[in-house]
């Protein structure tokens, strides 16, 4: 929206003010996300901009990979305040792990009742997609809590079947709301033809649905995935101590011995995240093009 | 000439053809309903099912009305206003149930009478012990009320026997009472908890407080956002969309450690407001651990969640509406005042409810950012779950999050429909 040749100064004024608010809303939004990676590079044990850091010219000394070091379990200092340990990728591969499980669950029971959502005979519609989302809408800290006192009666807290069952729970909202979306304006009739030249249905299914849904089937996945990887308040109440995840770890992390270590792995999951964005944005594309939709 | 059809129309197989396309349909609704079983039923056992184990817990009393069964059917026949004290058969039943009653029974049914009053803990224990040692010597008490009474004072104090009256029943409304502040009184009225144990009236309020601020601010911030994403062309505004969906595919800890690297006393904030001369070294701010450091923290951390339907509402409004309006003679803030803002409403509604509910529920970011006057409900109910093990009082809390937060998706829903809910 540019501003037309007639407009009067205080419109000018008003239209400059009105873009200087936008692009510090936007600076607002992202520059928490911006600061912490040079920070991620210090070399002083605290969050903190050092002043070697903003010195100008640069100072080598102040910078250094040292937590990244110290993140991977590599151990050199003696005289950390911390204790060094391998705590970070115990969490790394604890993440994947719960997080790939669950993906896979949530994804495959997920895209079945999408389907099933979107025919067309589909019984109590409304009713059974509100119970499908609720776990989406209930505060996690209510969730944990009920989770919580009822795996405990059937033996599966402090166990990673426990949480993965929980996650697989919380993540299929977003797998069914994605994929639905996806079958919005798909045509049945490329069912009926294939059905007509003789396929059975699991055939007609995958050579035939799957490709048409499927930038919808993986972006509900990537929700999933990081659905599962972020999530810390059914870890904290259900997982045993040792039982470690990447954000239960930046939990307490943040709680215990603040260090740039934190911020390292944030780094890392702020870069993950950018790669999960470019994913979904693309997949959304090609999505609305197999669907003949033209973008707005 | 006209033909008429006198018998039913029928399908090669010789069925009515109305009844076999009534078969068909139902087949065709069994499918369906077949492909979404499995994960309905997942999410009704992992999901549905404990939070309906925790409403009922929320007014469950049954575990002590096990443990004093029998003390309570003969507490039930106490007349209150012939007798100042029990009966000897309540004595007699009491004495009985501790001392051949489950060790670890009684333990637990301890915590849930220190509840209704202080002192019961002890008092229990002093009996037991006391019981101990006479079932040991292996005489029978001539009567079971004296030798109580001998054991400890307490149980000739009939506010404690007025107390017991709380827990005789199996369902119970203490805990609700107790998430507001309120108490029963020795006669089951409810009063207001003693000064010092008043705390969640006023986290409540400070979380109503808290949410209707980060609502308002995500409003201020977000509109004009909302609407200049709308406006531009799509090549830039794919672009400044990335600004708002990463942090929403950011993880939460990140963008809260984020938010208290920037706000904390020797933080990027403060750094950048020392050199510019607006402060000075040593009147640094504390921005975090404090109300306002949850306020900013989960502005920005909601603000997609407003842009988001803001942004969808906004690009399909007509451009003409405005120019129409300006043509008609409208000043610009009137033509927007009048012509835009109300088309706007429902993407309003619907960002401003999505925060608002979102907000109230949350728990993470306060619990790091918020220090002492910070703290939202969410982090009561996380202090007896893992702390106290308050486990009533702990659901009664999540309960009403989760009725107030019920009424107001049904308010959603109303307005926008749960299923119109997209995602990036």
């Amino acid at each position: 929206m540019a501003l037309p040749s007639y407009s009067t100064p205080s419109q000018r004024i008003f239209y400059y003010l009105y873009l200087f608010f936008c692009g510090t809303v936007l600076f607002f939004l992202v520059a928490p996300l911006v600061a912490i990676i040079p920070i991620s590079f210090s070399q002083s044990p605290f969050m903190i901009f050092t002043d070697g850091m903003v010195a100008w010219p640069p100072d080598p000394e102040a910078w250094s990979f040292r937590w990244y070091r110290y993140m991977v379990g590599i151990c050199e200092d003696e005289n950390l305040t911390t204790p060094c340990s391998n705590k970070w990728m115990v969490g790394t591969v604890n993440s994947f792990f719960i997080g790939f499980i669950s993906t896979f669950i949530a994804t495959a029971l997920g895209t079945l009742a999408a389907l099933g959502l979107s025919r067309p005979h589909m019984p109590y519609k409304g009713l059974i997609m509100s119970i499908l989302i609720s776990p989406m809408i209930v505060p996690l800290i209510i969730t944990a809590a009920g989770m919580f006192f009822f795996y405990a009666k059937v033996n599966l807290v402090y166990t990673f079947t426990g949480v993965i069952l929980a996650h697989v729970a919380l993540s299929t909202p977003f797998v069914v709301i994605t994929v639905t979306a996806t079958l919005v304006g798909f045509d049945n009739n490329m069912v009926r033809a294939s059905q007509s030249l003789g396929a059975r249905p699991l055939r007609t299914f995958f050579k035939v649905v799957m490709p048409l849904i499927l930038p919808g089937v993986i972006s509900g996945a990537l929700f999933a995935f990081i659905t599962s990887f972020d999530e810390v308040v059914i870890v904290m109440f259900m997982a045993s101590l040792d039982q470690l995840t990447i954000p239960k770890q930046m939990w307490a992390g943040i709680r215990q011995e603040i260090s740039p270590v934190i911020l390292c792995m944030a780094t890392c999951l702020v870069i993950l995240s950018i790669f999960l964005l470019t994913t979904v944005e693309l997949l959304r594309r090609r999505s609305e093009k197999l669907r003949g939709i033209t973008p707005r | 000439m006209e033909v008429i059809i006198t018998e039913q129309i029928l399908t090669t197989d010789g069925i009515p053809l109305k009844e076999s396309l009534k078969k068909a349909e139902r087949n065709n609704k069994i499918r369906a309903f077949f492909l979404v079983f499995p994960l309905l039923i997942f999410i009704i056992i992992t999901f549905v099912v404990p939070i309906g184990d925790m409403m009922l817990r929320s007014v469950d009393d049954s575990q002590i009305n096990t443990v004093y069964e029998k003390t309570f059917e003969e507490y039930k026949k106490w007349d209150k206003s012939k007798d100042e004290l029990p009966p000897e058969s309540v004595y007699k039943a009491l004495f009985l149930e501790i001392a051949y009653g489950d060790k670890l029974q009684l333990g637990r049914a301890l915590t849930r009478m220190n509840y209704s009053k202080s002192g019961w803990k002890s008092l229990i224990k002093k009996t037991q012990r006391g019981i101990k040692k006479i079932v040991k010597s292996g005489e029978e008490p001539l009567s079971y009320k004296q030798t109580l009474i001998d054991i400890n004072e307490n149980w000739a104090d009939p506010t404690f026997w007025y107390a017991m009256g709380q827990m005789i029943n199996k369902q119970t409304s203490i805990y609700y009472w107790n998430a507001i502040d309120r108490t029963f009184d020795q006669d089951q009225n409810v009063v207001m908890q003693n000064e010092d144990r008043r705390v969640y009236v006023s986290t409540w309020i400070k979380t109503f407080k808290v949410s209707i601020y980060v609502t308002f601010f995500c409003l201020l911030l977000g509109f004009p956002v909302a609407h200049l994403l709308a406006s531009l062309p799509l090549r830039y505004s794919n672009i400044l969309m990335i600004f708002v969906l990463l942090p929403f595919w950011t993880s939460l800890l990140v963008r809260t450690t984020a938010w208290i690297v920037m706000l904390q006393q020797n933080g990027v904030i403060n750094d950048v407001l020392v050199w510019l001369g607006i402060l000075s070294d040593d009147g640094r701010i504390q921005m975090v651990y404090n109300q306002t450091g949850t306020i900013i923290a989960m502005t920005q951390i909601l603000l997609p969640f407003m842009i988001l339907p803001l942004y969808s509402v906004m690009k399909v409004i007509p451009k003409s509406h405005m120019r129409a309006a300006q043509n008609l003679g409208a000043k610009p803030t009137i033509a927007f005042i009048r012509v835009y803002l109300p088309q706007t409403i429902p993407g309003m509604s619907a960002g401003g409810l999505l925060v608002f509910v979102l907000a109230i529920g949350y728990f993470i970011t306060p619990e790091l950012v918020g220090g002492k006057d910070g703290q939202l409900i969410g982090h009561w109910i996380a202090y007896h779950l893992k702390t106290t093990l308050n486990w009533g009082l702990c659901s009664a809390l999540g309960a009403i999050l989760l009725g107030i937060m019920l009424i107001l998706y049904w308010l959603y829903n109303k307005i926008v429909g749960i299923d119109n809910i997209k995602l990036g």
